[in-house]
């Protein structure tokens, strides 16, 4: 089969092989979908003891300049002036209608003192040369650094603490989305508390040099198994969290994909962001659809794409993400249904193979998230 | 004594008499991963050489499973309704889908037979 792309390889590469990685192409990278174990195995492992991915795909900038926590306001929905040193917020870059062209991890590094904001920014594998070029364009007054040559760990799961506190004991006590900057045989590794999966857990940036051997540390330690592409998409829709160009697309706004909770009262009202007129309205009048969370009847699966239909088979919407719930043993899915059918308990139907199969709108998350809450 | 045969969509149907037992190979079991559903025709269907005759779904996608040969459905292994992890247990043994009343043995002669589908599978990658 001809292949005219060329696959880029993350640092862990030659590990992921070693371990008996399937690979398979994803957003230009050549990625382990899952290990030996395969994915039901690798999701079960990260829910009840420690999983450790690769997401060196993504994309890392820093961004800086004066005023920069506001000035990139002018892009996103989010609150980012309010960011405290250290602290890192969920946001979303946003067309002139609204729609997110993706979503993004932004953290503050600078501290009060210094003349000039700096950010750290973690944005989609599949958007990250788009956004960059976006933002370079919209806000060229500021300084956007692509961090070409790092890599990007996750260790998630409930024991991830006790694994990262053995080598990092300054991580035990990291409140849930907050950053510390360590230093690793010299080079700085940013250690953020936070993830894809629902379970406390970090995220680990560090030079691409460094990648393979800290993998390895954290592989050592009996409680935690390399996970694959696979399982990290099925436990972020048990954690019902989006993924960008499926459950979210420039077609999608942050209120129709009940994603409210990211944006303050002060963005909402003040407006200043692309789209603030459209969301202002939504956020009156209430959204016409809504993203919502499906427990399909019986044992199928249902997949991206299939219709959602009402009691009567009138056709209310769509699914935008369907897979088999490994910690519910049960097929789960997400999608946009019109508003008047988004309450939890409402009966729709899901096409299937020329049939309809019953369903029912729940609450999200499916499965309950256990993000770390400090002591206070 | 029962003979199997292959299809380049990774089917196997073991021969015994005029029955064909149908199923998907340990490659194809392999290469879906975990298997968490499958959707059997119903026993009594006619199912026509080719044609769409199961569903089998990994976490990660569906496939289609199509009939190796012509005949009717005279058993379905109903287990892997509540035990679909049995196709990656023994995909070519427990793990069958289902059996058909070969309605022209002579189709057969399409099919690859093991030494083919083995010499097919290094084709592959």
């Amino acid at each position: 089969m001809p292949e005219s792309k060329v696959l880029q390889n993350t640092p862990l590469h030659a590990l992921h092989l070693r371990l008996g990685a399937r690979m398979v192409p994803f957003a230009g990278y050549d990625m382990p979908v899952h290990y030996r174990d395969g994915i039901l195995k690798e999701h079960l492992h990260t829910r009840a003891a420690a999983g450790l991915f690769d997401v060196s795909h993504m994309g890392q900038a820093l961004l800086s300049g004066r005023h920069a926590l506001m000035r990139l306001e002018a892009l996103v929905p989010g609150d980012l002036q309010r960011l405290k040193p250290g602290q890192m917020r969920y946001t979303q870059l946003l067309n002139a209608e609204a729609g997110i062209l993706d979503d993004l991890m932004v953290t503050r590094l600078s501290s009060a003192d210094e003349p000039e904001d700096r950010m750290f920014l973690v944005v989609n594998a599949a958007n990250k040369a788009a956004d960059f070029a976006h933002i370079t364009a919209q806000l060229p007054e500021l300084d956007l650094l692509v961090m070409r040559d790092r890599a990007l760990l996750a260790l998630q799961g409930p024991a991830a603490a006790e694994v990262m506190a053995a080598l990092f004991p300054a991580s035990a006590t990291m409140p849930f989305l907050s950053m510390r900057r360590e230093t690793l045989d010299g080079a700085p590794v940013y250690f953020s508390r936070c993830g894809y999966t629902g379970e406390d857990g970090f995220e680990i940036s560090l030079v691409s040099d460094a990648a393979a051997g800290f993998a390895e540390a954290l592989l050592a330690h009996p409680k935690v198994a390399a996970i694959g592409l696979g399982a990290r998409d099925s436990l972020r829709l048990e954690a019902g969290l989006c993924l960008h160009g499926h459950d979210i697309t420039p077609q999608t706004t942050p209120l129709e994909a009940h994603l409210g909770w990211s944006i303050s009262r002060r963005r909402m009202e003040g407006g200043g962001f692309p789209g603030d007129a459209v969301l202002q309205a939504q956020h009156a009048q209430g959204p016409r659809r809504l993203r919502v969370g499906i427990r399909p009847e019986g044992r199928a699966p249902v997949r991206e794409g299939a219709i959602i239909a009402d009691g009567a088979g009138r056709e209310i919407g769509i699914v935008t993400s369907g897979g088999f719930s490994p910690s519910l043993n049960a097929p789960i899915a997400m999608g946009y249904v019109a508003s008047a059918h988004a309450a939890a308990g409402t009966a729709i139907q899901l096409a299937l193979r020329g049939q309809m199969v019953p369903a029912q709108v729940v609450g999200l998350p499916f499965v309950p998230t256990r993000y770390f809450r400090s002591p206070s | 004594m029962s003979t199997v045969y292959f299809t380049k969509d990774h089917e196997y149907i073991s021969v015994d008499g005029d029955i064909g037992t149908i199923g998907i190979t340990d490659h194809a079991q392999q290469a879906l991963g975990d298997v968490v559903f499958v959707e059997l025709p119903k026993a009594g269907a006619t199912l026509a050489r080719g044609k769409e005759a199961a569903v089998v779904e990994s976490v990660k996608a569906a496939s289609d499973v199509y009939a190796a040969a012509s005949g009717e459905v005279v058993a379905v292994n109903t287990a892997l309704e509540g035990a679909p992890g049995m196709i990656n247990e023994d995909a070519q043994g427990r793990g069958w889908f289902f059996k058909v009343k070969l309605a022209d043995k002579a189709e057969l002669a399409n099919l690859m037979d093991a030494a083919a589908y083995e010499a097919f599978l290094k084709t592959l990658d």
